[in-house]
């Protein structure tokens, strides 16, 4: 059993096969936009970040880069700079160039404005796309799949039927050698005891803890509840009351594999299986952390219907609300809603999961990537914009 | 048999709704194996919570055999259990800066 992806010249293996056009700065952002929309075959992210922002997010921000175009859905890049951003642009395409795969910039500065580094940009991408049409899909094993673990507009129903069969779902992958990591540290708050006792060893458990400490002192040092934030107003509606109990129905989609590392943001694993990565638990950056954390594929949970994707990792949505199902089928991929009458079993709804992994790694479009809902992305960042 | 409402945990003392539910309803409320039969106290719309037991000011409100909270009033049985009588315990910023 496996899928069939693109395995490239570093080793790993693609599900996708599109040419990133990655914008550098929050300036570049509308020339990397109009490049994408007049060549198929590209997928385009663009962010708020890359200038007046301090050291430690500068780094970030190169990194994330870097991991967003070493990610292995991404055939080639294209980078598109403005030229006087704080992002170490050369830097960053040397890093996604070391992995084998052609990256090309455009720095709208040097080119003379918008028009003519679009016109640059639309020329390199055509030669990419096309020398990318040449790669052809091969079989992998369960052991290539890196899964993203992601909730969101989360209700009650998340945590009793979608994210429990997604837990199930990410033990199938790592029974199989495959990755899965879970991010949204937020929504780690009070049920971060449980997840330490997942760890592989002790050492691993005060780092869930420590991560955990950390991201409730920062939301803590405003000065307020963090309700109304964590849980969302739309939570809250969904009728999750706290922090707490939104945290035990959202540790569930992690399921019972042993957590066996612990990492900072979108930083690429070093071993298989369950790990853990800083993040916070809102889409644009997560989504974006976990692309750049190298997933090749991405279960995303919903409760009341998140609508966005990731520009080139397919977001398979998953809900245990039938009103949702049936109310937003534009953005929702599968319905595990028996489960909440009884009529479905965990088990059976984690298989359906499994299968449709399984299928999307193999080429299967989401319904994320049909609609293209994919443009708001950012990167997540720990100091302010100065 | 299908049930209006689950408890997860047995130690729970708070069921979800699988339906929204009217007051005065006598709920039936899936406790694994076992079924209770609740009289709701007021609406309870679909995917929120209510009291199983009558649970007391202060006390640990508990889901999936878990504290997700602490009752800021007496919360009778059949009653709707959220935000307006449930606090989180947990990133109370507005506690530890000296709020309030």
């Amino acid at each position: 059993m496996g899928f069939k992806g693109y395995r490239r010249p570093d080793g790993r293996v693609g599900t996708r096969n599109d040419v990133g056009i990655l914008s550098t700065v929050v300036c570049a952002n509308e020339v990397a936009d109009a490049i994408s929309s007049q060549v198929r075959g590209t997928a385009c992210f663009m962010h708020q970040q890359g200038c007046c922002q301090t050291p430690v997010d500068i780094r970030r921000v190169n990194d994330t880069l870097s991991g967003l175009g070493r990610n292995p859905n991404l055939a080639a890049v294209l980078l598109v700079s403005l030229g006087c951003e704080s992002t170490a642009v050369e830097e960053v395409a040397r890093c996604i160039g070391d992995t084998g795969k052609r990256v090309e910039t455009v720095v709208i500065q040097e080119t003379g404005g918008a028009a003519r580094s679009i016109a640059e940009g639309v020329l390199a991408v055509q030669g990419m796309v096309q020398e990318a049409s040449r790669w052809e899909r091969v079989s992998c094993g369960i052991d290539e799949l890196v899964l993203g673990l992601k909730c969101g507009s989360s209700d009650t129903t998340s945590g009793l039927a979608p994210n429990p069969a997604l837990g199930i779902a990410s033990d199938r992958v790592v029974e199989g050698g495959g990755t899965s990591i879970l991010g949204e540290v937020t929504e780690f708050i009070g049920a971060e005891h449980l997840l330490a006792r997942h760890a592989e060893n002790p050492k691993i458990g005060q780092q869930i803890l420590d991560l955990v400490k950390r991201m409730e002192e920062r939301a803590k040092s405003v000065g307020a509840d963090i309700r109304g934030g964590q849980p969302t107003g739309g939570n809250i509606k969904g009728g999750l009351t706290t922090i707490e109990e939104k945290s035990l129905g959202a540790i569930a989609k992690a399921g019972t594999a042993p957590v066996r590392a612990v990492y900072e943001y979108g930083v690429a694993p070093s071993v298989k299986g369950l790990v853990v990565m800083d993040s916070p638990g809102r889409e644009p950056e997560i989504l974006t952390g976990l692309a750049a954390a190298g997933c090749n594929v991405i279960a995303f949970t919903t409760g009341r219907g998140a609508p966005q994707g990731f520009p080139f990792v397919p977001v398979v949505k998953i809900t245990g609300n039938r009103r949702t199902w049936e109310k937003l089928r534009d953005h929702m991929d599968l319905d595990v809603s028996a489960v909440m009458g009884g009529a479905e079993t965990l088990p059976e709804a984690g298989h359906r999961i499994f299968q449709e992994i399984l299928e999307v790694a193999s080429g299967k479009l989401t319904k994320a990537e049909i609609s293209g809902y994919t443009k708001a992305m950012d990167i997540y960042m720990v100091g302010p914009v100065i | 048999m299908k049930t209006d409402a689950i408890v997860i945990k047995e130690v729970d003392n708070v069921a979800t709704a699988l339906r929204d539910i009217q007051p005065g309803e006598e709920a039936t409320v899936g406790m694994g194996e076992t079924v209770k039969r609740v009289r709701i106290q007021g609406a309870i719309p679909y995917g929120h919570k209510f009291a199983v037991y009558d649970i007391v000011r202060g006390e640990d409100v508990l889901k999936y055999g878990e504290v997700i909270g602490r009752a800021t009033e007496n919360i009778p049985i059949g009653t709707h259990a959220h935000i307006q009588n449930i606090e989180s315990l947990r990133g109370r910023g507005d506690l530890t800066s000296g709020g309030h």
